[in-house]
């Protein structure tokens, strides 16, 4: 860490002007999302704009659940991420832990195969995708949005590099007592994963709470949708009330930026262990 | 080979040892087994249809029939998709690089003792966990030609501002600015962990030979970051690549020839591209082959990269 010692009053006072500056435009956009969700129709399209409502306007949230299905769109995301979420940890954990301790045949066969498909892209798989859930009869159900989602090499593959870090001798007395794999996996293993754990739920929540293609794609009936097509198709309708549209947006934020805000430490070693993308 | 194990195999005879083998095998199936059957069926068999789908005019209704390379073929002389590529070549060209050097700086100045250094590295990372969808519809409205903030901003500093989103030569543009916009926090933080690796010694010693600040960056700061920086462009470049929600959110869905199709055309990147052929052109088979030569272009750029680091990335 360089120090402060060796830095003039003058450059001080330059670096934090550099960095208030870029905070107040990074934060810009979330200033007027929330304003704007408060404001009257008439002081939401006022120039010079109205910085500060001075007649807060909260119908905007109420009026969202009644003019759409706003409250079926937040469960159905709920519902998507948690479906997600869930399995692919426990999936994801049991599978890494096999490649990482257990011995059998055929082990780095299939670990190279799921190294290879890390570097396929989303889009190749998008459209062969979507004719599988056409195939399966699951489009427009809650089983297209959840069930492709589960399986994840990445998971995989990062959890896997988290085992082969942990010193075996952890496991020694465990094997010598008899206990099988599960007990070792379940009572020994996990518990010293949790920081990696931690960091992979977050992402697996980010990505499925705010995943947009996929449900684009597998959903067309209103009642399917999550919140990133719900808010999206309310953009061509509403276009001339956009303090509902906002009200919306905060909406969809907030639950994510809690979750970011509790586990902040474990994501950020997550990201500097194994560069996952945000 | 556990060091558990070899008690055991010093007591035990063979059919012991294979029973326990065997054993151990069942496990390890029933560990992978959940993970490997899932990828098979949504992961590994899509990408083998892909490559079939590729050679095919399937229209995703009738029968499917190979046509070869034909789709191959097809990319070179298909004005559309080439400017398609072009888009996107020229989205990645400018916003990686202003999104790196951006990010590098904030980076520097927040890797000191500082005041409020925990909250400006929060404010930076916020975009990184928002919603894109609530990122376009709130950018959306600050873009607005007329009641939009930011031509408010610009107008008090004397600038007209333009028609950002409804006029094709600046719907680009205005997509590119949230996107670096949006990718400086991320980047920061992978950046800001490099630069705490870089150990204070390095800098006392070129402070008592007399460097300045600005030396010190230079020829110490610069050289022990480049392979956070690697790290940090490798990820970007196959990001900006694969760029799709925030174009086509920011992109009016126009139904016939209005004025959406010269926005589209303007907006246009490889991966809309490919969701356009397939989903509403139903061109299931030009879709796929589009698919697969994108992954060809970024696999090559990533093994490029790789390649040249050797130039210029410094590892201790």
């Amino acid at each position: 860490m360089a120090g402060e010692k060796g830095t003039g009053i003058a450059t001080r006072i330059f670096i934090h002007f550099i960095l208030v500056l870029g905070a107040l435009s990074m934060l810009l956009p979330f200033f007027w999302m929330i304003t704007t969700s408060l404001k009257t129709y008439t002081d939401s399209v006022q120039i010079p704009p109205v910085w500060f409502p001075k007649h807060p306007d909260f119908t905007w949230y109420p009026k969202i659940f009644q003019q759409v299905p706003f409250g079926r769109f937040y469960l159905n995301t709920i519902w998507v991420t948690v479906g997600r979420a869930v399995p692919q940890v426990i999936f994801c954990s049991m599978a890494a832990y096999g490649f990482a301790r257990l011995r059998f045949p055929g082990r780095s066969v299939i670990f190279i195969c799921i190294l290879a498909i890390l570097m396929v892209p989303s889009q190749v798989l998008l459209i062969p995708q979507y004719f599988e859930m056409v195939r399966f009869h699951w489009v427009d159900t809650y089983k297209a949005l959840i069930i492709p989602g589960i399986f994840s090499a990445y998971g995989t593959f990062l959890l896997r590099q988290f085992f082969m870090t942990l010193p075996k001798e952890l496991e020694e007395a465990a094997v010598i007592d008899g206990c099988n794999p599960w007990t070792i996996f379940w009572r020994i293993m996990l518990p010293l994963t949790v920081p990696a754990l931690a960091a992979l739920t977050f992402f697996v929540v980010l990505w499925s709470w705010n995943d947009f293609i996929w449900p684009l794609v597998v959903t067309n009936d209103e009642a399917m949708r999550v919140l990133s097509v719900g808010i999206n198709s309310l953009q061509g309708v509403y276009t001339s009330q956009q303090p509902l549209l906002m009200a919306g947006a905060v909406m969809a934020t907030i639950p994510l930026l809690i979750f970011f805000i509790v586990l902040q430490k474990f994501v950020i070693k997550g990201i500097t262990f194994s560069g996952i993308k945000g | 080979m556990s060091l558990a194990k070899e008690p055991q195999l010093v007591l035990s005879r063979p059919a012991v040892k294979s029973a326990l083998r065997t054993r151990e095998m069942l496990w390890g199936y029933f560990f992978i087994g959940p993970v490997v059957i899932g990828l098979l069926i949504f992961t590994i068999i899509p990408i083998f249809a892909s490559l079939v789908l590729s050679f095919s005019n399937w229209d995703g209704s009738s029968e499917i029939k190979f046509i070869g390379l034909h789709n191959f073929f097809q990319m070179f002389s298909d004005k559309v998709y080439i400017k398609a590529l072009k888009v996107t070549t020229f989205y990645t060209v400018v916003t990686v690089p202003i999104t790196i050097i951006l990010s590098v700086v904030v980076a520097v100045l927040l890797n000191r003792k500082m005041r409020g250094r925990d909250v400006y590295r929060l404010i930076f990372f916020l975009p990184s966990v928002t919603m894109p969808v609530a990122i376009a519809v709130v950018w959306k409205w600050m873009y607005n030609g007329s009641n939009g903030l930011i031509n408010f901003l610009l107008s008090t500093v004397g600038i007209d501002g333009p028609n950002w989103i409804t006029d094709e030569r600046f719907i680009l543009m205005s997509v590119m600015i949230i996107a670096v916009w949006a990718g400086i926090g991320y980047n920061m933080i992978i950046l800001l962990s490099g630069l705490q690796g870089i150990p204070d010694t390095y800098y006392e010693a070129a402070s008592l030979d007399g460097a300045t600040g600005w030396q010190r960056f230079v020829n110490i700061t610069v050289p022990l970051l480049t392979p956070a920086i690697f790290f940090v462009m490798v990820t970007s470049l196959i990001g900006a690549f694969q760029v799709f929600d925030l174009v086509f959110m920011l992109t009016p869905q126009a139904t016939g020839g209005g004025a959406g199709g010269v926005l589209q055309d303007a907006t246009r990147t490889a991966v809309y591209s490919i969701y356009q052929n397939g989903f509403t052109w139903f061109k299931i088979g030009y879709a796929s082959a589009q698919a697969w030569v994108l992954f060809v272009i970024i696999f090559l750029i990533t093994m490029a990269q790789m390649y040249l680091q050797k130039r210029w990335v410094h590892y201790e």
